[in-house]
């Protein structure tokens, strides 16, 4: 009997590990990018909402259409000062939702490989730390779109 | 004079209504956001519009502005301000012909003249660009207590600036009046720009 039981559980949690992935659990949503003229930085935004019943953390990112996408994270200091940091990952908890929005986490999208206007969609592929990927698309919307 | 009270209390209330901005009416003070009048100075700087023209502060004389300090490279927090000042200004409608919003930029090096205006011109047609020398835009930031620094030592040359994210807000004469913080809603905005703007409105 007793040497029954962790036999059982890796039977039961073998397959599951083998099959949800980080990017499995992960459910994106309201992808959009603010598209700024002349070439300059864009933001990205998109809600992760994580179903599944452990952590999924968001390592970096990237899109065929811009050479560069990372992982930023705005702050207003004390003094009133605004501020932007470089993020290593994100972790979205269990059960949990992280939403990468306007003045607050983001990813910052630069040097556009191809011309695009609003109204397109844009796919950015987010990485997450344990090798799988999430293909999301992201809504292109004009410079002065209300969040 | 009972009456007279009463009559008063049900124009309150009907202003209130009519303003629909949220919050209570305090009668002794109109404004919803922070009342800066007599604590900072005047309008005053000398800078290069967005249209390559050199301009000073008594050029926007006559108009209720919106100083505001930023920079193009920066996607996020600038970009959300002035969004939220364009849905401001439309919902002030006509009344907004009265105001300018001057985008000062804290980093002249990279923002010309026509990097500027691409970017003001993207979101609204009430933005003016504003740049200058880095001695000139610092004694504007300087008058206004507005902070800035560069954060250096990024990978390409390339840099972040920190700066303050309040809206000043200036009447027709040039007088400091008010201040905006993120924090503060498109509606006190609006409460209080209707104020300013209006025809015989607080001067």
């Amino acid at each position: 009997m007793k040497r029954g039981v962790p036999w059982l559980w890796l039977a039961i949690l073998l397959p599951l590990q083998a099959h949800a992935t980080q990017a499995d659990q992960v459910k994106a949503s309201h992808g959009w990018i603010r598209l700024l003229p002349a070439d300059l930085p864009a933001a990205g935004y998109v809600t992760l909402d994580n179903q599944g019943s452990s952590a999924a953390t968001l390592v970096s990112a990237r899109s065929a259409f811009y050479a560069s996408v990372m992982l930023h994270q705005s702050a207003t200091d004390t003094a009133g000062g605004s501020s932007m940091r470089m993020l290593d990952r994100l972790t979205i908890p269990a059960h949990g939702e992280v939403s990468l929005a306007p003045a607050g986490f983001h990813l910052m999208l630069q040097e556009a490989t191809h011309p695009y206007k609003p109204g397109q969609t844009i796919d950015v592929t987010l990485d997450f730390a344990d090798g799988s990927h999430l293909r999301v698309p992201f809504m292109v919307r004009p410079a002065n779109a209300p969040d | 004079m009972k009456r007279a009270r009463l009559a008063r209390l049900a124009c309150l209330f009907v202003l209130g209504l009519l303003l629909t901005a949220c919050q209570r009416n305090d009668a002794t003070a109109p404004w919803q956001l922070t009342d800066i009048s007599g604590h900072m100075p005047d309008l005053a700087f000398a800078l290069t519009d967005d249209q390559g023209k050199a301009v000073t502060a008594s050029d926007y004389r006559g108009k209720v502005t919106l100083l505001y300090f930023g920079y193009t490279h920066c996607p996020d927090v600038c970009p959300l301000t002035l969004a939220h000042l364009h849905v401001v200004m439309q919902r002030l409608d006509k009344l907004a012909d009265g105001a300018r919003i001057l985008f000062v930029s804290v980093d002249p090096q990279r923002d010309t003249a026509e990097a500027l205006h691409a970017y003001v011109t993207a979101f609204d047609p009430h933005i003016v660009g504003l740049t200058g020398s880095p001695a000139d835009i610092e004694a504007l930031t300087k008058r206004y207590r507005a902070a800035f620094s560069r954060e250096p030592g990024k990978a390409g040359g390339s840099y972040e600036v920190s700066h303050s994210s309040g809206i000043y807000i200036f009447d027709a004469s040039g007088k400091a009046r008010l201040l905006a913080t993120p924090e503060d809603t498109q509606d006190k905005l609006v409460h209080d720009l209707h104020l300013l703007l209006s025809p015989g409105g607080a001067t």
